[in-house]
């Protein structure tokens, strides 16, 4: 294995209220020989909130993020499903608008930037599995998960929508998406099908509309429970946020006792690779989960 | 004609007037690669039984009649071909209707819903037309690209009931109304605009209920991508100072706040601000949080807080390129 090397985007939620999310991240890296350079200077991806503001201004910031990236000569990783997204469709845009491009560019000269579209952008979980390799991955298990079923939970913003992912995603279909599958079974694990895999959590409304939120969140967690789902699993940290903080509400609101353990996939490799308790960082998650170790 | 492969189908079947539940029944049929997911439709009725039901009528993807959905996806039937999907999804096509609760007769649907959503937001253009016009009404082409596709829409509703939200919040105008809106907001000659944006600033039906799933972009057959409108409407409503200030609006708006103080997000700012004194039913959450020690309420000087290297750039950049004010 040739030496991987990527600009690590963590977003906000890694090194705000998931510290677990990058403190796994770090560990798997260091576990695979893969360098992560983390993009201090980034901001705020806009969370697809910013842009409904004022789309000009999160255009600029997120061209700025990428700006850093390429001044490393790296590819982008991002390890959330979120700022993968409005990373990668900053990119699209840009790349493909010279018009645009000139005028985030004219702004971004201001502060000596340039946005220049050489730094590819890719979710952590993807470049793992094209660069890394999944049979290179299962050989580096130390703790199979063989006595688990884990219930993938994909997240809108890897999978959808497919045109603006299928050159960063390994072209996933995104009605019947397989890599998370495929990495719970590179780590002997036991996939869970079942319906709600590719669905949306409702993160996005849980402020305005927390009944939207709880019905699409209780609904896939109660899915998974009722497919046999030991835990679940997700690359994206505001999937996690939502799937692991709320079971209560939603589980009042659709009538079901919820209690399942949501992790994010870095902290699931990490398990599996036999990474440190404190790495892995169990004690954040707030569904009980440090059993699992 | 290419090498024909053997299928199964296994259709939705179930009549409103005479099934307690629905109940589904297997087809096995050679396909070729040129049939399309409508051929196949027509095989299952012409072929296997009489009763099977379906809309059907352009057979050129412009009625939206035919709009069905395959192993879960949107299909316009008509337009799909069947060998692509048996790529995708393996030799069995489970061939279900848009909205398997609204259910009339096995893939037929009562879409009263969608057609009431889709009244309701003037889908057409508004304004006091010269029944006698002395010269033709033109558009720049630069006014045509403002529709973005948007007119292209045939009203399947292959968004409309891919959309989760349409699905659990009975108000909510849904993808097809918002595209539509925007379609008609844009248009030179139209003078509603105003009206459109305010009922679909409301929450409940309108577009801050939106969960960003993408599942409309998925969906759309005529790549229509309704939540690039939605997202258009949303920057509308500040850009006509539509806008009402309330937990969502503030929510949007709010992000500038922490970027400008932090380069990154305060997750707890954002829903102190966005809240008011809403902020109280989050009080067990907030909690819980505290408890696994993933926020740190006594930070009042946001020391844990992390910040942005070359903060200064990012506050330039917000001061030179924000457009939009709540």
């Amino acid at each position: 294995m040739s030496n991987l090397k990527y600009a690590l985007y963590t977003g906000c939620t890694a090194r705000e209220s998931t510290p677990e999310l990058l403190s796994s991240t770090m560990a798997v890296a260091k576990k695979l020989g893969i360098e992560l350079i983390l993009l201090d200077e980034a901001s705020c991806c806009g969370a697809s909130h910013l842009q409904d503001f004022d789309d000009f201004l999160s255009l600029v910031l997120n061209a700025r993020n990428i700006c850093y990236a390429e001044k490393l000569g790296l590819d982008m990783v991002t390890i959330c499903n979120t700022c993968q997204l409005n990373s990668a469709m900053t990119k699209e845009r840009l790349d493909s608008d010279p018009e645009l491009k000139a005028k985030v560019n004219e702004k971004l000269a201001e502060v000596g930037l340039e946005y220049k579209g050489t730094s590819r952008v890719r979710h952590f979980q993807y470049a793992l599995i094209e660069d890394y390799g999944l049979d290179n991955l299962s050989a580096k298990v130390e703790k199979p998960l063989s006595h688990f079923n884990i219930a993938p939970f994909y997240g809108c913003h890897n999978i959808r929508p497919s045109e603006l992912h299928h050159e960063v995603n390994g072209g996933e279909n995104p009605y019947a998406p397989t890599s998370l599958d495929d990495l719970i079974e590179a780590l002997e694990g036991n996939s869970v099908d079942y319906e709600s895999k590719n669905k949306c959590c409702g993160f996005h409304v849980d402020l305005q509309a927390p009944k939207t939120s709880n019905a699409l969140s209780g609904t896939a967690l109660v899915d998974a429970i009722d497919n046999n789902a030991d835990l679940m699993v997700t690359p994206c940290p505001l999937c996690q946020l939502n799937m692991d903080l709320k079971q209560d509400s939603a589980g009042k609101q659709l009538g079901r006792e919820i209690d399942l353990p949501v992790l994010h996939l870095p902290q699931m490799i990490a398990l599996a690779l036999g990474c440190s308790a404190e790495e892995i960082g169990l004690k954040f998650n707030v569904t009980k989960a440090t059993e699992l170790i | 004609m290419g090498n024909k492969k053997e299928i199964t189908i296994k259709a939705f079947r179930f009549n409103a007037e005479t099934d307690y539940l629905p109940y589904y029944k297997t087809y096995k049929m050679e396909v070729g690669r040129d049939e399309l997911i409508l051929d196949l439709l027509n095989r299952v009725k012409w072929e296997h039984d009489g009763s099977f039901s379906y809309r059907r009528s352009c057979r050129h993807g412009i009625c939206g009649a035919c709009a069905i959905t395959v192993n879960g996806k949107a299909t316009l039937a008509c337009k799909q071909n069947a060998m692509d999907l048996v790529e995708l999804f393996g030799d069995e096509l489970i061939f279900e209707p848009q909205s398997k609760k609204r259910a009339v007769k096995d893939m037929i649907i009562d879409k009263g819903d969608f057609w009431e959503k889709h009244a309701a937001v003037k889908p057409y253009v508004v304004a006091d037309v010269d029944p006698n016009p002395s010269s033709e009404s033109t558009m720049s082409q630069e006014q045509v690209e403002q529709f973005l596709d948007a007119d292209y829409c045939i009203q399947c509703g292959a968004c409309h009931y891919a959309c989760p939200v349409v699905e659990v919040n009975e108000e909510y105008f849904g993808p097809a109304a918002f595209a539509a809106a925007y379609r008609f907001s844009v248009d030179p000659r139209d003078n509603a605009s105003k009206d459109r944006l305010e009922a679909t600033a409301e929450m409940g039906p309108g577009v801050w209920d939106c969960v960003k799933c993408f599942e409309c972009a998925e969906a759309c057959p005529k790549d229509v991508n309704p939540i690039e409108k939605i997202t258009k409407l949303h920057n509308m409503q500040f850009e006509q100072g539509v806008a009402k200030r309330n937990v969502a609006t503030k929510h949007a708006e709010g992000f500038i706040r922490s970027i400008k103080k932090f380069g990154y997000l305060d997750e707890q700012d954002i829903v102190l601000y966005s809240e008011g004194l809403g902020v109280v039913k989050h009080l067990s959450e907030a909690f819980k949080m505290i408890k696994a020690g993933k926020v740190h309420p006594f930070d009042v000087m946001k020391k844990k807080m992390p910040r942005s290297k070359n903060l200064d750039e990012i506050q330039k950049l917000i001061e030179i390129s924000q457009k939009n004010e709540l």
